[in-house]
């Protein structure tokens, strides 16, 4: 099943199980959405649960909060990572802050979910990544989602959940495909373990988890060594958990992550490890992301500004020589 | 209007202004901190659309004490958030600009400018696929009518029929600055005209008000979609008490003052009947202030409960 496909499983199900759970958004209704999740949705559940918005983002997860507030379970599409910024008030100030401002008494049972991430030459209003603010902030539940069954497992869970969830995806990852499993459970917390092996934790999570995956066969041959693929799906809260046994194990941590280095994602993955396993490291950690740059339009510079198989297998090959391995 | 419903809106009103005497008494004192906007001046508008929008869900701002009082809420547990104590109305998470009693369909305090409009569009929307027969009444200041939640949330109310009242409190004044200076309109209704029909009232005048609101709840009720009410009123202290009210003169005062609504509908009152209202106002200010000096801290153990749901403490533990 492809990744879109799975996300749209999900949610019909989850819409015909209950008819609280409303998807709203531009383009989800008729039009079936820009990257086909809610294909199907229209036709079967009627425009007053499958909501076709204006082009307002701050309206469109403001109203989902009110909505969320009147007793529906509202799912919020928006086009892409960057236009969520019209609605960080909503997002960062009520969606997130309203459930604890009022002791517990306002409970917000929503989603709000976008593609992002380098995808194509869309250029730089159309390729960022956010999860480092998102996940910055108390009170929301942030999940990066990597494959069809994770997308399918955690987006029931998240709309059965009473607490906010921003639900990210990645824009190259829709036609991805993948065994679902529906009746075998997966706990969205839970970070999954996408290769296991003994002598490098490499942490990743949305679509630079495929290209380390691409790129772990060529580091394996050049250090003789094996490499443990861990895939974070929970940015906030994060499974130290699963990644603290894994560095237990192969005492040496990489991290990968496409958004900018500056304030990056994984510069909180790398400070953990720094605080609190500093002497289970046999090495100075290594953090692969994106460069301090706007992504730019053209092809040769868009890639050459975040990592990919080839860079990633490059950066972690000649790190791991200069650390003895 | 019936004899004891206006007695009851003057002593809501006498209750909320003594509400407000005593929490800046109490700033002033440092028992209450933060931000705090008084209602001093605005109770008519407040007392009175809280009354006439009893059945209906209620969102507003951060200027909100005397709405939450007019709603039915305990003014013990008002003031107790006030002091940011746990036996507060949000167990001393929210202040004063955060109230909120869903149990009294009060979704309160927004301290956001306009933020509070896209939420009371979202609620309206729920509230209109379940069938409800209320509404939704969403309050706000002529400030937020120059922002950009303002004119989305006009335009997908509008579009999607929503039972939703716009109550716009124009005091003319965000914060210091005049609304004509910032705006080309004084009267705010003019932004909603293209999308809805508007109402102006006199926000000063207690009857008006309710009339008003009570025949919007109305409209909306009927399927028509939204409508906009624009009460001109005038608040007596500054914007917060952080606030010196150094932009309006003595005169501006003067003529706002002399439209003090408790005064106006006190004329209206059996002398010995206002009097009897305005000492069990008192006693009940002096019962609130009481409980929220006496109640606890909240326990520094408890500091990240309620960020997420019970279901979900063990995220943050």
């Amino acid at each position: 099943m492809l990744y879109r496909e799975a996300l749209n499983k999900a949610l019909d199900e989850m819409m015909e199980e209950d008819r609280n759970v409303v998807v709203l958004g531009e383009d989800v209704g008729l039009v079936g959405g820009a990257f086909r999740v809610t294909e199907g949705l229209f036709a079967k559940y009627g425009e007053e649960r499958v909501i076709d918005t204006p082009i307002a983002e701050l309206s469109i997860v403001g109203n989902a909060v009110g909505m969320a507030i009147g007793g529906l379970r509202p799912v919020a599409e928006l086009m892409t990572a960057n236009f969520s910024l019209l609605a960080f008030d909503q997002i960062m100030n009520h969606m997130a802050k309203l459930h604890y401002m009022s002791a517990g008494k306002i409970i917000l049972p929503m989603i709000v979910r976008f593609p992002q991430g380098v995808s194509k030459q869309l250029a730089a209003q159309h390729s960022e990544s956010y999860e480092q603010m998102l996940s910055a902030v108390p009170g929301l539940i942030v999940w990066a989602v990597s494959d069809p069954n994770y997308a399918y497992h955690a987006m029931k869970k998240a709309i059965m959940m009473d607490d906010p969830v921003i639900f990210i995806e990645h824009e190259l990852l829709y036609n991805k495909k993948g065994e679902v499993h529906p009746d075998v459970p997966l706990d969205p917390f839970k970070a999954q373990i996408r290769k296991e092996g003994k002598d490098i934790t490499i942490v990743s999570y949305l679509k630079m988890v495929d290209d380390v995956l691409e790129a772990v066969p060529q580091i394996e041959a050049a250090l003789n060594c094996s490499c443990e693929v861990i895939d974070l799906c929970s940015l906030n809260p994060v499974d130290y958990a699963t990644l603290e046994a894994s560095i237990q194990k192969t005492s040496r941590l990489v991290m990968v992550e496409e958004d900018h280095k500056t304030g990056g994602f994984g510069a909180q993955i790398i400070s953990w490890a720094a605080e609190d396993l500093f002497y289970s490291l046999d090495a100075a950690p290594l953090r692969i992301a994106g460069e301090d740059v706007p992504i730019p339009y053209n092809r040769t510079l868009e890639l050459a500004s975040i990592p990919t198989p080839d860079s990633i297998s490059n950066d972690v090959i000649a790190w791991g020589e200069k650390n003895g391995l | 209007m019936d004899k004891l419903l206006l007695e009851e809106l003057y002593y809501l009103m006498v209750l909320g202004r003594q509400f407000e005497y005593a929490a800046k008494e109490h700033y002033m004192q440092g028992n209450i901190s933060g931000f705090l906007h008084l209602d001093i001046g605005q109770e008519a508008l407040s007392v009175a659309s809280m009354k006439a929008f009893e059945k209906g869900d209620v969102f507003t701002t951060y200027r909100e004490h005397v709405l939450a009082l007019a709603r039915g809420i305990d003014p013990g547990s008002v003031m107790a958030e006030l002091f940011g104590k746990v036996t507060g109305i949000s167990k001393g998470r929210g202040g004063s600009m955060h109230l909120f009693d869903p149990s009294h369909f009060f979704y309160g305090g927004d301290a956001i400018v306009g933020g509070q409009l896209p939420n009371a569009v979202g609620c309206a929307y729920a509230r209109k696929l379940q069938g409800s027969e209320y509404g939704v009444l969403v309050l706000f200041g002529d400030g937020a009518s120059n922002g950009g939640a303002f004119f989305e949330s006009l335009n997908i109310a509008s579009a999607q029929k929503l039972p939703l009242v716009f109550l716009c409190e124009n005091n003319q004044y965000a914060i210091g600055t005049r609304i004509d200076r910032v705006s080309p309109f004084e009267k705010q209704a003019n932004k909603a005209k293209p999308y809805m029909p508007t109402m102006e009232v006199n926000g000063m005048d207690l009857i008006a008000v309710y009339e008003a609101v009570s025949k919007a709840q109305q409209y909306v009720s009927e399927g028509h979609g939204p409508i906009f009410v624009e009460a001109m009123t005038c608040r007596f202290e500054g914007h917060s008490m952080s606030d010196s009210n150094s932009y309006r003169s003595a005169l501006e005062m003067n003529i706002c003052k002399s439209k003090d609504p408790i005064e106006s509908l006190k004329k209206r009152l059996d002398p010995g009947m206002a009097e009897t209202l305005e000492s069990k106002a008192e006693k009940e200010i002096e019962e609130a202030v009481a409980f929220a000096l006496n109640s606890p801290e909240p326990d520094i153990s408890d500091l990240k409960k309620y960020t997420f749901t019970r279901e979900l403490q063990h995220v943050v533990s």
